[in-house]
């Protein structure tokens, strides 16, 4: 472990004695990548076929938490792309499409199985790509994964029953474009809502974390489906936007930053393509005087530290009724400190490697501005990797509503602190942002809660717990943090047409 | 204007009505001053109407934001009581729409049709008030110990562009779902059947709703599109003017603010063309997660 707390350094004791005063620490205890066998090179899967690209060109992806390759993928171009719309549609016109809705859903309900026996192979390479913790990607977004798809095969025949008094039937051809924030589990909550409603795919992984899209690729190729039924490109920005700008595709559904989903909103129009856009936030975490401030803390450190703040539900601005405002903020800072910081195959790290360098750099940046604002800064004591990319969970007191560090995403373990006096005050604060995709609130009193959660302007809401996900909750945005839901009945209407 | 009054000295003068716009419960001409005269089908002038500018689009917002609040807490049976109300008082001036419609080139049975139409499109919408939640909602079944559910929420302040083609029907077609759902609105009335839109004005004043919930101007859809997709307070916005190129302008400017756009291709003189999903589109989902306590290891699921 490359944690070092303060504590532990000046616990001094014989090796017999149990030290109670001193802080105590895990020895490594590290994931295993054995059984891992990553090619050196991942072509692109169009057709049913792992194909070269035609620009013949591939990009390396490498560890952020050693900065090692771990392989090189394709960068797959306007043509590739054509080839695999062409091939969706072809797949949708001959098979899917005349495919019976029972027939559709065994397919997926037979992804769901396979993803779930290659579960630990497909948690370590997450980790290994993303830099993300293995207890989260071993306990949280592989199993919810597998259970996204589990959750929609069994809608494929029923989808008559999701809108009343409608006839339903699927767009046609899908074009996804997912972040690099939760790589295999936005992988699963675009393809599989998109292949139940009947749907095919062509789908772009981030440029920073495509291996365990080409993994799922390897799957899905296993699982029998028609070719080109999902078809699999890597690439960076270009390739997303000749997805968006192709014109056979029928659907777009695009995962990440709000500028970009602003540009894709504008090139989308006129076109007739159906859009849903789940872009960014800068969601409230509400605690009141009354809550359970343990647990509160608890909740305050999930909702921001969870996968390194890159979640863009993240509860990044926290609001702290005044009068408990002090012991809150200090059994955070108390708690901070004890948040393992390093080897995201560790299974005792709290927190793993930031995605990228680029994702790196604008943290560090936005620490600067909060600085330079006059923000008040408390970091973690700890140590942190000399090679990697990592930040130390930082938050900053003393934060003007006005403050960019308030009001701008940062999409890392960056935290601001507010605080309130009356319940009109916070809603008031917690409203006053372009964004509004989730918000949390921390009370004893459930007539507040509700209270609360209606009127905070956001669309998904956690009273007393923070980043819970589920396949059958709809989750989406408010506001410019996007519009349409994934997940639950209401997923199904971003994949079909819905007529009289 | 070319009034035709024969000078009679046995015959009473008629009071003509000067038609204003409806902003905030209140019934200003446009702040710029500035009218415009739509002609009949003979070429003769309908009424020198308001031609709304920029700012009245402004002033107009800013009412319709602050009334959302008030209206959005209203009870779902209060607003169908209100949107009821707005029936009953239609139906009571029934001649006076079928006498404007006819006054914009409509037949005597045309026009009837039409406002009946009208007022029973409102009985429609307002039995829908406490009705679309429980259909469109949901208590998902998730994996934890947590009561999870799905409630639909109006979206906000919404633009919208009525149609072109009927003065009356269009205009309620595409305003009353959008209230239903406990939205409030900024509405653009036909450029060239505008009578009807006051006069609802003055209906939607006389039925209990909240001041600025229904906002309604009058004016060129060529000036004021822009205004629709680019205001900032603006959440979503109903286009149904017919025009294929205001509603590409619609949907590209709409990015500004990751507006809500929806382009609806009917004039809704069809007796189907109401459901639920007119008010479904103007509303977002929320969901709310709430833990269950765990007693003895007893688990809870809903």
């Amino acid at each position: 472990m490359t944690k070092k707390n303060k504590k532990s350094e000046t616990a001094e004791g014989s090796n017999n004695d149990l030290n109670f005063n001193g802080g105590w620490d895990y020895s490594p205890s590290p994931e295993s990548t054995g059984h891992v066998k990553l090619k050196a090179r991942y072509d692109l899967y169009i057709d049913g076929k792992f194909v070269a690209p035609s620009s013949k060109k591939y990009f390396q992806t490498t560890n952020p938490a050693t900065e090692q390759v771990l392989a090189e993928v394709a960068h797959a171009n306007e043509a590739d792309v054509d080839k695999a719309v062409k091939a969706a549609r072809r797949a949708y016109d001959k098979v899917w499409s005349k495919l019976s809705a029972k027939e559709r859903g065994k397919y997926i309900y037979r992804i769901a199985r396979l993803m779930q026996e290659k579960a630990r192979e497909l948690a370590v390479v997450e980790t290994l790509d993303a830099g993300k913790t293995i207890r989260e990607s071993r306990d949280v977004d592989v199993p919810l994964a597998c259970n996204h798809f589990f959750y929609y095969a069994g809608w494929a025949d029923k989808l008559e029953y999701a809108f009343p008094n409608r006839t339903v039937s699927a767009l046609g051809v899908a074009g996804q474009i997912i972040p690099w924030n939760f790589p295999l589990l936005m992988a699963a909550w675009k393809i599989a809502p998109a292949l139940a409603a009947g749907n095919t795919v062509v789908l772009k992984p981030a440029e920073t974390t495509p291996l365990t899209a080409m993994l799922l690729a390897e799957i899905i190729h296993e699982s029998g489906l028609p070719a080109g039924v999902v078809n699999i490109l890597t690439g960076y920005g270009d390739t997303g936007a000749a997805i968006v700008n192709h014109p056979d595709i029928n659907k777009i559904a695009f995962t990440g930053s709000t500028n970009v989903g602003k540009i894709i909103q504008k090139a989308v129009a006129g076109t007739g393509k159906k859009l849903t856009l789940e872009l960014g936030g800068k969601s409230a975490n509400i605690i009141f005087e009354d809550a359970p401030i343990d647990q509160a803390v608890e909740g305050i450190v999930n909702g921001i530290f969870f996968n390194q703040g890159h979640v863009c539900c993240a509860g990044s601005r926290l609001f702290v009724q005044e009068s408990v405002a002090e012991e809150v903020i200090q059994k955070l800072k108390d708690r901070l400190d004890t948040l393992y910081v390093g080897d995201p195959l560790d299974k005792n790290t709290d927190i793993g490697a930031i995605n990228s360098k680029e994702q790196l750099e604008t943290i560090q940046k936005y620490i600067k501005i909060g600085k330079d604002e006059g923000a008040s800064m408390y970091e973690s004591s700890c140590e942190i990797p000399k090679k990697g990319y990592f930040v130390r969970p930082t938050l900053f007191t003393d934060v003007a509503q006005s403050s960019r560090i308030a009001q701008e995403e940062i999409f890392g373990p960056v935290l601001t602190i507010q605080t309130f006096r009356t319940i009109d005050e916070v809603i008031q604060k917690a409203n006053n942002s372009p964004y509004g995709l989730a918000a949390g609130v921390w009370t004893d009193k459930g007539s507040r809660i509700f209270n609360m959660t209606s009127k905070l302007r956001a669309g998904v809401i956690w009273a007393n717990t923070y980043n819970k996900f589920d396949p059958t909750s709809p989750f989406g945005g408010y506001k410019e943090s996007g519009f349409g839901r994934e997940g639950g009945l209401q997923g199904l209407g971003a994949y079909l047409k819905v007529e009289n | 204007m070319a009034l035709k009054a024969e000078i009679n000295i046995m015959s009473r003068l008629e009071i003509l009505k000067t038609y204003k716009i409806f902003i905030g419960g209140a019934f200003p001409r446009t702040e710029s001053g500035r009218y415009y005269t739509p002609l009949d089908k003979k070429g003769q002038p309908l009424a020198n109407m308001c031609l709304s500018s920029r700012k009245d689009f402004r002033n107009a917002v800013v009412a319709a934001r602050k009334a959302f609040g008030s209206w959005s807490e209203k009870t779902a049976f209060n607003r169908g009581q209100i949107l009821y109300r707005i029936a009953e008082i239609l139906e009571g001036r029934k001649g006076q729409f079928v006498e404007e419609l006819v006054k914009q080139g409509s037949t005597d049975a045309k026009a009837k049709q039409e406002v009946e139409l009208a007022i029973d499109r409102c009985v429609y919408y307002a039995g829908w008030c406490d009705k679309y939640q429980q259909v469109f909602s949901s208590v998902n079944p998730v994996a934890s110990s947590h009561f999870n559910f799905s409630a639909l929420e109006p979206m906000g302040v919404v633009g919208i562009i009525a149609p072109q083609t009927n003065g009356l029907i269009g205009l309620v077609s595409t305003i009353l779902p959008v209230i239903a759902g406990g939205n409030s609105c900024i509405v653009l009335a036909s450029e060239n059947l505008p009578l009807c839109a006051i006069t609802f004005a003055e209906v939607l004043a006389t039925s209990d709703l909240t001041g600025g919930v229904v906002n309604i101007l009058t004016g060129t859809e060529k000036e004021l599109t822009e205004q629709f997709h680019s205001h900032m307070d603006v959440n979503a916005v109903v286009y149904a003017g017919g025009n294929k190129e205001q509603a590409l302008a619609i949907e590209s400017g709409a990015d500004c603010n990751v507006k809500r756009v929806f382009v609806y291709e009917k004039d809704f003189t069809n007796a189907a063309d109401e459901n639920p999903y007119y008010i479904t589109d103007l509303q977002e989902l929320k969901t709310t997660w709430h833990p269950i306590e765990n007693v003895g290891g007893a688990t809870s699921t809903y």
